[in-house]
């Protein structure tokens, strides 16, 4: 089974993303049993049936907006951004976007080009679910890169994972 | 100047550790060459022609003699005996393997230095004014804020991908010498009518292949709040900035395609929702900070040294270099020293270890242990008695260090060019020492006067050729190296971008073609008016017939 790290932890997961060819249109809605994560189109499509479905999730692109999802979070349990590339950073905006302006409280999940070197930038943008794709880590390989979330210890800046600056967490001496 | 704290140490050292671990999955195949590129380039590490290159960041251009013998170490230790100083006040070096870098990084971290963000589509080190602290023209010091700056942006992890390197320089003077209009965000301190401190932001500057100046989007920003601030533009930057084409990545592309006022509209709706929040900056946190930036314990003097004024009426050459590479104190009886390293006999900006040692010998016998690199690549020595200036000149005299040629021609910016850099289309060295020797009658060079010369070895401006007064670009013209020439760039308060006079040359006219540049100034020019003046005043029409003679107005008029 597909492998996930949450809150800091290797676990299975059995969620699929949905990803639609040039032949499937997002009005047809077929989807597998199970939790799944939809793209943006097909949940804009069919939000009103789809709404509520346990284990329904939503997956941007990189150049896709979570400001779209603004007014439907309360029917959403988990999002997930994708990194077409490990280099394309927009998805951290989006996940610190998510948990601080429009306050979402469900897992937001990295998928794509998820590599363990930007493990600790995700967690601290709010990213609480890290999916590398599938076969990039071996077991052991992946065990080892949870060392990764730990990379630094007391970070300069406020982010989604700690809201304080260091300046307002500490008492640092001149 | 700024001291770690253990949480500052904490992170360096926590980033050697990172980083000897991905240099370790990299050399054991974990990570794949296009895994490793940006996480080596953020720890400021290339592949270049010879070998991997490092950068090595000096924040805001500060350094501690103790770090200056670091530095001296590495390259005697680690590269073949020298390193290169860079337009935006960093160290390179040109050689150092791949498998040791880990080791030199440690050796960094052990003197409060580091490699972090030099390259990358991050936010880079922050630049600044050389003078900082000690010009009379100041209005406020710029480096508590570049420091408080530096620690905002380090590992932000929001921002560690970028669609492209991100610039930022603060400067606090009345001259702007830390080339603020030609960065991602240019920073100018200022108070507003209440004396309160702030900034006048200004964004999308840059050089590059399309050479911008930068817009104001704020004309005041409240110290407190300067960190919300640049979060926002960035924050807009990194969701709508270009990906698609490198060439089209920067914030100066975004800046001008949506026009400034639509971008600073975007820019104000994201500041609503930071503004006031935790990233606020405090007095305490900016005091603390501040603190390590008070004057050294300076004694009163008189204004005027005697024994400064007799050395000069009796030694021509150091009065030389008084003159030119002796600057004004805003303290009696100091003086500010530029230490050339523009010996046409060596790379410009390159320094040996050799010197490096000297550099840090005198700079804890006559400056108070710190030494500053500029972006013109050069170092500076900010608190020297006037009395020691002598034995300050002698000794760097000694060592190669007292080239008499600030601000003139032969105190050139040049970039590493073709001789190291993988991406030139042609040399840039061997074109400023030949330029160097043809103007190396010193009479000659002091009449001729305050000038920039500029010299990149490619369109990505490196060598800072689009504001050079005279800039020299190298292209590459079906396989071989040319040189093209444009006039009337300038950095400072009136930054402007040269226009190229005409068809580009060989490298063996160059050192002509200068001249001939030079003669049109000195046939030209009007009282005490300096070389970017004439070239404002007249165009560039009497260059190119001096340079191509009346067939560049003929040319001219058939295009018309
Ligand atoms: C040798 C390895 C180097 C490489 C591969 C390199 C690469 C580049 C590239 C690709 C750009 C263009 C960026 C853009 O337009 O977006 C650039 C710009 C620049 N580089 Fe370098 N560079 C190197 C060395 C240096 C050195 C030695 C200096 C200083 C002497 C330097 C200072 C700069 C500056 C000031 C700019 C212009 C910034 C701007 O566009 O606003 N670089 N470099
Ligand atoms: S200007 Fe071009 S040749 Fe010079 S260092 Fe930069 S990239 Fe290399």
């Amino acid at each position: 089974m597909p492998k996930l790290i949450k809150n800091g932890l290797v676990i299975d997961d059995s969620a699929e993303i949905l990803v639609l060819d040039e032949t499937q249109a997002p009005e047809a809605l077929n989807l597998p049993e199970g939790p799944v994560f939809v793209p943006l189109a097909v949940w804009q499509a069919h939000k009103g049936v789809l709404s509520g479905r346990p284990g329904l999730g939503v997956w941007l692109d990189s150049h896709e907006s979570v400001d779209d999802l603004a007014s439907d979070l309360d029917s959403l349990q988990a999002i997930a951004l994708n990194f077409p590339k490990f280099t394309d950073g927009r998805a951290y905006s989006g996940a610190a976007l998510l948990r601080s302006r429009y306050g979402f409280k469900g897992e937001i999940r990295a998928i794509g080009d998820v590599l363990r070197d930007q493990f600790f930038f995700m967690q601290r943008c709010g990213f609480d679910a890290i999916q590398p794709k599938a076969g990039r880590y071996s077991d052991a390989l992946l065990a080892d890169a949870l060392a990764s979330l730990q990379d630094f210890s007391s970070p300069y800046q406020a982010a989604i994972d700690q809201p304080e600056p260091l300046f307002r967490r500490a008492a640092r001496v001149a | 100047m700024y001291r770690y704290d253990s949480y500052d140490q904490k992170i360096v050292d926590e980033r050697v550790a990172q980083f000897r671990d991905q240099t370790r999955r990299y050399l054991a195949g974990e990570l794949t060459e296009d895994e490793f590129r940006p996480l080596r380039l953020q720890n400021g590490l290339y592949i270049q022609r010879h070998a991997p290159m490092l950068r090595v960041a000096v924040p805001y251009g500060l350094l501690s003699s103790r770090q200056v013998r670091t530095l001296a170490h590495i390259a005697r230790t680690h590269d073949k005996g020298y390193a290169h100083i860079t337009t935006r006040q960093n160290f390179q070096f040109n050689w150092p393997e791949l498998k040791v870098v880990p080791e030199i990084l440690a050796e960094l971290a052990q003197v409060e230095m580091h490699a972090i963000q030099t390259s990358g589509a991050c936010i880079r080190n922050i630049t600044s004014d050389p003078f900082a602290g000690v010009a009379g023209d100041e209005y406020i010091d710029p480096r508590p804020w570049c420091e408080v700056l530096r620690q905002w942006s380090t590992f932000h992890p929001e921002f560690a991908f970028l669609p492209r390197k991100f610039k930022m320089a603060v400067n606090g003077a009345h001259q702007d010498r830390a080339v603020i209009q030609c960065h991602d965000i240019g920073l100018e301190l200022k108070r507003d009518a209440a004396g309160e401190i702030g900034f006048r932001v200004l964004v999308g500057g840059g050089l590059g292949r399309t050479p911008i100046i930068g817009e104001e989007i704020s004309d005041f920003v409240p110290w407190q709040h300067i960190i919300t601030y640049c979060e926002a533009v960035l924050r807009v930057y990194n969701r709508y900035g270009r990906r698609d084409n490198l060439y089209k990545a920067r914030i100066k592309i975004l800046v001008k395609a949506l026009g400034i006022a639509e971008f600073k509209r975007q820019v104000e709706e994201e500041w609503v929702f930071g503004k006031n929040g935790p990233n606020t900056l405090t007095e305490a946190e900016v005091a603390r900070v501040a603190a390590h930036f008070t004057a050294p314990t300076y004694v009163q003097l008189p204004g005027d040294d005697s024994s400064y004024v007799a050395q000069r009426a009796a030694n021509p050459a150091f009065a030389a270099w008084a003159k030119r590479n002796v600057l004004a104190h805003k303290v009696p009886g100091y003086a500010v020293v530029v230490l050339s390293l523009k010996d046409p006999k060596r790379a410009p900006g390159d320094i040996t270890d050799a010197q490096l040692d000297l550099a840090a010998d005198l700079a804890d016998a006559y400056s108070f242990g710190e030494i500053r690199t500029t972006h013109e690549q050069n170092l500076v020595l900010a608190d020297v008695r006037q009395s020691d200036l002598f034995a300050v000149w002698e000794k760097a005299r000694a060592a190669g260090l007292a080239t008499p040629t600030f601000g003139l021609l032969n105190d050139m910016i040049c970039c590493p060019g073709g001789d190291f850099c993988a991406l030139a289309n042609a040399k840039s060295i061997p074109i400023a020492n030949a330029i160097q020797e043809r103007f190396e009658d010193l009479d000659y060079l002091y009449d001729i006067g305050d000038l920039e010369l500029n010299i990149s070895g490619c369109m990505n401006s490196c060598g800072h050729h689009h504001v050079g007064h005279i800039g020299i670009l190298g292209v590459d013209k079906n396989g071989s190296e040319w040189y093209q020439v444009s006039l009337g760039g300038s950095q400072g308060n009136n930054t402007s971008i040269g226009k190229v006079i005409g068809r580009s040359f060989a490298a063996a006219e160059m050192p002509d073609v200068i001249t001939k540049i030079i003669d049109v100034y000195r046939a030209q020019r009007q009282g005490g008016e300096r070389f970017i003046e004439t070239v404002r005043r007249i165009g560039l029409d009497p260059f190119k017939i001096g340079v191509y003679g009346d067939a560049a107005i003929i040319e001219r008029n058939q295009n018309a």
